[in-house]
């Protein structure tokens, strides 16, 4: 019996379709998993132990090796920009980042950009050649426009839905998102066959990149 | 900023007390130990170098770079590691020696760290470098006394990964001949583990089917030899077939010296590319997060020291090692604990030069009221020595 896994997994959102893609790798997570409470979840059946963590910090866990491995979002990986190989883009969770504004609203001469994902923000729009004030803030993003705070929002967007209630337009898409499978340094090396295992599992399952 | 108070220090170092001082120590004889015995002599270098010598030629990157100015308004360097020092000496002070010089080291490092936790802005690093001799075995000589190293460090449960910067090299150069900003952009991936990126690179290359399965094969090949012989199907590219001929060699060494089992070959492993130009590796511990050893062969950079050999060597993370490797019993002598009166200081001090000379350590003090007999931090001492007017006595 080789060593066990530590998987850190987003909790929410993501968590739901990972699971369902491990599912169907014919890895073996009770359904009892899904709704626990507990945020360190053996899981012998599959020989890994599940550690629920905030989507935002699992690549640090795994960046310091608390966790073998991770499951997160593209969005969260450029933002936070840690160490870890970034081994299977799962296909899962799929969305984009947009740069989204009131239709109508003419920005000032000094542009203001509130969002969740301000290195991301910072790097897109040093790459237009342009430097703005960028806030950062923690949920609700879409007010920043609507009450004033900001001429412009980065935000994450799945539908779509939020913007068109709300009067906002996309203006453009930075980068699409999908889930990745990362992983440690060291996990990467000292338990190279039970990861490599996994990925070869998890690619005959995963929905095929849709190239953008 | 708000001014520091007292207790702290700045973000990144770090104070060792008496006890992880005392581990430290350890690990470093140890590990000096272990190099000796392989014949690499130590050898220590200033802590300041000039930007414009050591400070360009090393591997560190600009921005991490501690820089000052000195009185005469040049530039100088925190060293940021222990390789570029030593190619100065080995080019300067050394330059009459024979080759190859074996030259071992233990030293504090300096890197300027951003915000984020777990980098250290000064850190040891214990390693050597074999100057002067471009062969297989020369490369096997390090990566061996690297596990040895390890093993002496105390680490029970590591692994080593080798590559080979010219393989790389060669295969792009023969499927993507004269796109170098592809070529680069590939090796960019593959230096930030980012293998996704590097399949969404292979793809929007415009290659042939075949040539890119061949590409995004590459992530597959790690294991043991069996490896070398995958990839040499993949690229008949002379540079290519030299880099894989040289890896067998250091692995048939490796064989030789009974630890290829700690060794696994990754060819997607290749180290900075403007540094390195050979076989590069890594050591991981079972227990730490982080890689605690890397190396490998750049056999340019004596060149910009004015002398041209080729080089070869590895730094283990000995800061790190010190963080992961349990404590073997932390029994270090305690000291005997002798309590004398003025009367009998001469006697009391005798006995303990006794015990010092016999290799134990003696504590000494003068009873007094304010100075009990017997303080109450006895547990520091292996023994109490009594030698006052009740007579001389043992506790």
């Amino acid at each position: 019996m080789s060593e066990v896994l530590k998987v850190a997994m987003p909790k929410g959102r993501i968590y739901k379709k990972a699971a369902e893609l491990f599912r169907s790798a014919g890895i073996v997570i009770p359904t009892d998993v899904d709704d626990s409470r507990r945020l360190v979840i053996p899981i012998p059946e599959a020989n890994m132990e599940f550690i629920m963590a905030k989507p935002v910090d699992v690549p640090t866990y795994v960046e310091y090796g608390v966790a073998d491995i991770g499951i997160v979002g593209k969005d969260v990986l450029l933002e936070e920009n840690r160490d870890v190989y970034e081994l299977l883009d799962l296909g899962i969770a799929r969305c984009r980042m947009s740069v989204i504004a009131l239709p109508d609203r003419q920005p000032g001469i000094h542009l203001r950009v509130a969002t969740k994902y301000p290195n991301v923000a910072t790097r897109y729009f040093r790459e237009q050649g342009e430097q703005v004030e960028v806030i950062k803030l923690n949920g609700s993003i879409e007010l920043a426009p609507l009450i004033g705070l900001a001429d412009r929002i980065v935000d994450m967007v799945e539908t779509g839905q939020t913007l068109k209630d709300n009067g906002l337009v996309e203006l453009e898409s930075i980068f699409g998102i999908t889930s990745r499978l990362i992983a440690n340094r060291v996990s990467y090396r000292m338990k190279n066959d039970a990861i490599q295992k996994l990925c070869d599992q998890l690619e005959k399952v995963m929905p095929s990149v849709v190239k953008s | 900023m708000s001014k520091p108070q007292g207790f702290e220090k700045p973000i990144g170092v770090r104070d060792y007390l008496p006890r992880a001082t005392r581990r430290l120590r350890r690990i470093e004889r140890s590990v000096l130990d272990c190099m000796s015995r392989w014949g690499y002599d130590p050898i220590k270098t200033p802590t300041m170098e000039y930007y414009d010598t050591v400070g360009l030629a090393s591997s560190t990157p600009d921005r991490k770079l501690y820089k000052l100015l000195n009185n005469r308004g040049q530039t100088l360097v925190l060293r940021s590691e222990m390789t570029a020092p030593i190619a100065r000496v080995a080019s300067s002070l050394l330059r009459e020696e024979s080759l190859p010089l074996r030259l071992s080291y233990h030293a504090n490092v300096f890197r300027a760290i951003e915000e984020e936790a777990g980098r250290e802005a000064e850190f040891f690093q214990t390693g050597v470098e074999l100057v002067g001799d471009r062969s297989p075995e020369a490369d096997a000589e390090v990566i061996a006394l690297a596990i040895a190293s390890m093993e002496a460090a105390g680490v029970q449960s590591f692994k080593f990964a080798m590559g080979h910067v010219g393989f790389l090299n060669g295969l792009f150069d023969e499927s993507l001949p004269d796109r170098a900003e592809d070529q680069q952009a590939l090796k960019e991936r593959l230096l930030k583990r980012d293998y996704v990126g590097f399949r969404e690179a292979a793809e929007s290359l415009g290659l042939g089917a075949k040539q890119q399965q061949e590409l995004e094969g590459l992530l597959r090949l790690r294991g043991d030899v069996s490896v070398c012989d995958q990839a040499a199907g993949l690229s008949r590219h002379r540079l290519a077939q030299e880099s894989l001929e040289h890896l067998r060699s250091v692995w048939e060494a490796l064989q030789d010296y009974g630890v290829s089992q700690h060794v696994m070959i990754d060819l997607t492993m290749i180290g900075d590319f403007s540094y390195y130009t050979g076989m590069v590796f890594e050591g991981y511990a079972a227990e730490l997060g982080f890689p605690v050893c890397s190396g490998g062969r750049y056999d340019n950079l004596l060149k910009q020291f004015g002398r041209d050999v080729p080089s070869t060597g590895f730094a283990l993370k000995t800061t790190r090692i010190l963080d992961g490797v349990g404590d073997p019993a932390d029994e270090e002598e305690r000291p005997v604990l002798i309590v004398y009166d003025l009367k009998q200081r001469a006697q009391a001090l005798n006995e303990a030069a006794r015990i010092r000379s016999e290799g134990g350590a003696a504590v000494t003090i003068l009873a007094a009221d304010n100075n009990p007999h017997q303080p109450a931090e006895s547990h520091r001492y292996s023994q109490v020595l009594l030698f006052t007017e009740e007579g001389n006595e043992i506790r």
